[in-house]
């Protein structure tokens, strides 16, 4: 009973998303406008929002440092795009090169920025409002106030298309996909009980691993048999889980990752510890401006154009996905899995309204209520826990 | 008898799943000094909010009768008005505001539209005539010592016209001669007719000033001692506190002292922003295997600077000297490099600088070498789940798990987890920064059996302390130092608490 409660406790984020869901499914379907879970829709859904995702891995780790945001990353998108459409729409160069010295600029940008926040301790929030204005202000010199498109196919293929190519095979290579990643999952889950089990250390529920495996289980699933309705498995998919693998693995298993939450809880000391505070921070803002790059370029693929006006609002969607997803403002605390369901919580609330025809400027006014009443929410919740506690 | 100030009936005060305070009674007489005592958690600083109406009318059960009347206050301003002003242990002044706009905070001189800084200034110069302090009432908050804020905080009590004053812990932070003048002030406040209420781990201060002493345990009121009708001597007072006798507070240990292992040469560490500010002035110490070195002296004295600037660096500017481990000459640029050479620098602030709250007790334990439970920098959670239980039982530390936030811990376990995250990094010699402050008897004793289980291994501990018997009653050695310099050295046989303050005094004289 315990464990339910605390489970629940545990996923409030991932029950609100799936109350939200539902009703705009109940809404769309009202008014007649189809269905929230049309296969194209599913598909529209992941593709609108892989740049928040990525952009909220990065900033996640920013705000583990102890709050501190990066304001600058729609400027950095907008600046690696211009560079990206510059080198390969406009100078023909290969698109590999391109690829890489974009990655680089965003690097070297985050290094830059990195450097101010943590070696000479400015606040974050300064640089990377001096860097919203200057890389907007560099991208629209490098573009000229122009927009750079199309884009040629080459480049498109590595984001925009889908696997498999032909639309005979879609659904049997979601659906095989789909049952690899799950079996993959389950396999390592299973194992690393049974080890844990033969080496004598305490495991967690049998009945609590099996209700997650079924439940990951119908998820990946219905998402499978939707993609493959429609034109299969986007490539950006791939691409988003990556990263989301990757930074999972890294914030809660690693070393550094864990430096990451202990300077965020406080500082002083974790310096005592040895941590070598500055280096961590660095890391976060530089990685913050490669994760920057590789949005950018999602983002030209998407669109086919790198246009002056790319990545407005960027940084908010991003800090926002955070916030919902349960991250604190006074850094420390907050997961990976909780900013992505933080994204898809934002991108699930455009997506509907859209659907529904409701006004652009109304969607804005719903999401800044939503934000609020998430980080609310959370709030008060922990604290009903400390005084039972 | 002297009349009846207030009385505290039958009060009990729930909360969650937890009976904080069961039917407590509690006198207290017209211009006494009366001591609330008892071990962490015993329900004092519970008690003391219930009194002033931090938790408000509603919230407990029972009666606060005040001046013959019974009261039902709704928040702090209500008890204020009655006169009753507390005093926290952590102070709440406002470091970038001058001494006397914090006084008058929320109290403020002149009309709520303008306020009259004539009469602020005026009137908050006097009040620190009356607590005898002489910086102006215009110097900033952060610009004057803990002792002495502490002495803003009793003044802006006196400007709220102050009938009975409770202090939480007034001398927690503060050094031997600025809690001395801190309790005379009480006392000669007494003599003007002042009630006080006194909380406080310092039991020889307690059976010095105190007329009565309330012993509470575990949520309810023990006994009342008073003044010449009963024992008030600290081990009756302890008995009280922890249900037994309680023979000895300082385990004994054989000492075993072997070849030296750290021995710090002409150590000179400038301050990190005055420039040409010596925090430690060619300051040279040896420390033993098998030791326990004690290190005394008032606060501000440059102890944990020394420390902090032996361990990797972590304070001060333009450090020279020479530091030696195990007669080989060390260089540390950094904590890591402090920690790779077996040194441990255990914090003095546990909250603000040892600890990170909000994580587990598991990863505050790794913290400090995550190298032991990570290969390739993957850190193996079932290692590191062992290690901290292992510690937990070790220092018998008390959690619900291993799991439980630190943040959720009493003052004694968090030392123990502190100490926990140190010891897990193998040291070779542990330098301890005020390791029982605010902990109870009960934990110190055990911090006490810690310690010299680690001298047993052949480790060596350096202690800051600035409560002399402790000082006393567990170091082999001692070096007293003063304004960044040694000033003296003696061993447990020649030490004493006025040999000790001697040789402080005389130093800062020839100075």
């Amino acid at each position: 009973m315990l464990n339910i409660k605390e489970a629940l406790r545990k996923n409030t984020m991932v029950i609100a998303l799936i109350v939200v869901m539902l009703l705009f499914q109940v809404l769309i379907s009202i008014s007649g406008k189809g269905s929230l879970f049309a296969p194209s829709n599913i598909t529209n859904l992941i593709l609108q929002n892989s740049y928040v995702v990525i952009l909220a891995a990065g900033m996640l780790l920013c705000i583990l440092t102890g709050g501190n945001i990066d304001l600058s990353v729609g400027s950095i998108v907008v600046l690696v795009g211009a560079t990206a459409g510059t080198m390969i729409v406009n100078m023909k160069l290969n698109i590999f090169v391109s690829i890489f010295v974009c990655l680089l600029i965003g690097v070297i940008i985050g290094a830059w920025q990195g450097f101010w926040i943590a070696y000479i301790r400015i606040p974050a929030f300064i640089v990377t409002l001096a860097g919203m204005m200057l890389w907007r202000g560099l991208a629209q010199v490098l573009l000229n106030g122009l927009t750079i498109s199309p884009f040629p196919e080459d480049y498109l293929q590595y984001f925009t298309s889908f696997l498999p190519n032909s639309p005979k095979y879609t659904m049997i290579v979601s659906v095989i996909v789909g049952a690899v990643v799950f079996l993959v999952y389950a396999v390592l889950q299973i194992l690393g009980r049974i080890q844990k089990k033969q080496k004598g250390y305490e495991v967690s529920s049998l009945p609590g691993l099996i209700i997650k495996l079924v439940l990951l289980f119908a998820v990946i699933a219905a998402l499978a048999f939707l993609l493959g309705e429609h034109k299969g498995i986007p490539v950006v998919l791939i691409l988003l889980g990556i990263v989301v693998f990757a930074y999972g693995y890294f914030t809660s298993k690693t070393v550094p990752g864990r430096h990451l939450y202990a300077m965020g809880g406080n500082e002083k000391a974790a310096k005592l510890s040895g941590v070598n505070t500055n280096k961590v921070l660095f890391f976060a803002y530089t990685n913050m401006g490669f994760l920057s790059a590789v949005a950018a370029l999602v983002c030209v693929a998407r669109f086919n154009s790198a246009a002056p006006s790319a990545g407005t609002g960027y940084e908010l969607d991003a800090i926002g996905s955070c916030f919902i997803g349960g991250a604190s403002a006074y850094g420390g605390t907050g997961t990976i899995g909780g900013a992505v369901v933080g994204a898809i919580f934002m991108g699930v609330l455009n997506n509907g309204m859209s659907i529904l025809g409701i006004d652009a400027n109304w969607q804005k006014a719903v999401k800044g209520i939503v934000l609020l009443a998430a980080v609310v929410f959370d709030v008060l919740s922990k604290k009903q826990q400390s005084t039972k506690g | 008898m002297s009349e009846t100030l207030l009385e505290m009936r039958n009060i009990n005060k729930n909360f969650p799943g937890v009976r904080a305070l069961k039917e407590v009674n509690l006198q207290i007489t017209k211009g006494e000094i009366h001591a609330l005592v008892g071990e962490n958690g015993a329900g004092k600083s519970t008690l003391m909010n219930v009194l002033s109406g931090i938790y408000p009318f509603g919230s407990y059960e029972g009666d606060i009768i005040y001046e013959g009347e019974v009261c039902r206050f709704n928040g702090i301003k209500d008890s204020e008005h009655k006169g009753i002003v507390i005093i926290h242990q952590e102070l709440a002044l406002v470091p970038y505001l001058t001494i006397g706009e914090n006084m008058f905070l929320g109290n403020e001189r002149g009309s709520k539209a303008r306020i009259d800084w004539d009469e602020t200034y005026n009137k908050a110069d006097e009040l620190l005539k009356r607590v005898g302090l002489k910086d102006s009432s215009r110097t900033l908050i952060k610009d004057i010592g803990v002792g002495k804020q502490q002495l803003v905080e009793i003044s802006k009590a006196l400007a709220k016209n102050v009938k009975l004053l409770i202090l939480d812990e007034p001398t927690a932070s503060l050094n031997e001669s600025d809690s001395q003048k801190l309790l005379n002030l009480l006392l000669e406040f007494k003599t003007h007719g002042m009630t006080s209420i006194i909380i406080s781990h310092k039991l020889n201060e307690v059976s010095g000033i105190a007329d009565k002493i309330t012993i509470l345990r575990d949520g309810a009121t023990i006994e009342t001692l008073t003044k010449g009708i009963d024992d008030i001597g600290e081990e009756r007072i302890i008995k009280g506190m922890v249900g037994r006798d309680l023979t000895d507070r300082f385990p004994k240990r054989d000492v075993k002292i072997g070849d030296v292992s750290l021995a710090v040469k002409n150590w000179t560490v400038y301050h990190p922003i005055y420039e040409g500010r010596k925090v430690c002035d060619n300051v040279s110490i040896t420390l033993h295997r098998g030791e326990v070195l004690g290190i005394s002296g008032l606060m501000g004295a440059g102890r944990t600077e020394l420390a902090m600037s032996i361990f990797g660096g972590s304070y001060g500017k333009n450090i020279s000297g020479e530091i030696q481990i195990n007669g080989k000459d060390v260089k540390m640029r950094s904590v890591k490099d402090a920690i790779e050479n077996k040194l441990a620098y255990v914090t003095e602030d546990r909250k603000g600088n040892g600890l990170i709250l909000d994580m587990s007790i598991i990863q505050n334990t790794t913290l400090a070498k995550m190298d032991k439970v990570s290969r390739y920098n993957v850190v193996d959670k079932d290692l590191e789940v062992n290690a901290a239980n292992e510690y937990k039982e070790k220092l018998s530390t008390k959690c619900s798990s291993v799991e439980q936030k630190v943040g959720n811990l009493s003052g004694g376990n968090q030392q123990k987890v502190l100490l926990s995250k140190w010891m897990f990094a193998d040291p070779d010699i542990l330098i301890m920064d005020e390791p029982t402050r605010g902990i109870d008897v009960g934990a110190k004793y055990e911090i006490y059996c810690i310690i010299n289980q680690l001298v047993a291994q052949g480790k060596s501990v350096v202690m800051i302390s600035s409560e002399m018997p402790e000082i006393l009653g567990m170091c082999d050695r001692i070096y007293v130092m003063n304004e960044g310099r040694i000033v003296a050295e003696m061993t447990k046989e020649n030490a004493t608490q006025e040999a000790i303050m001697s040789s402080i005094l005389q130093s800062s004289k020839g100075a």
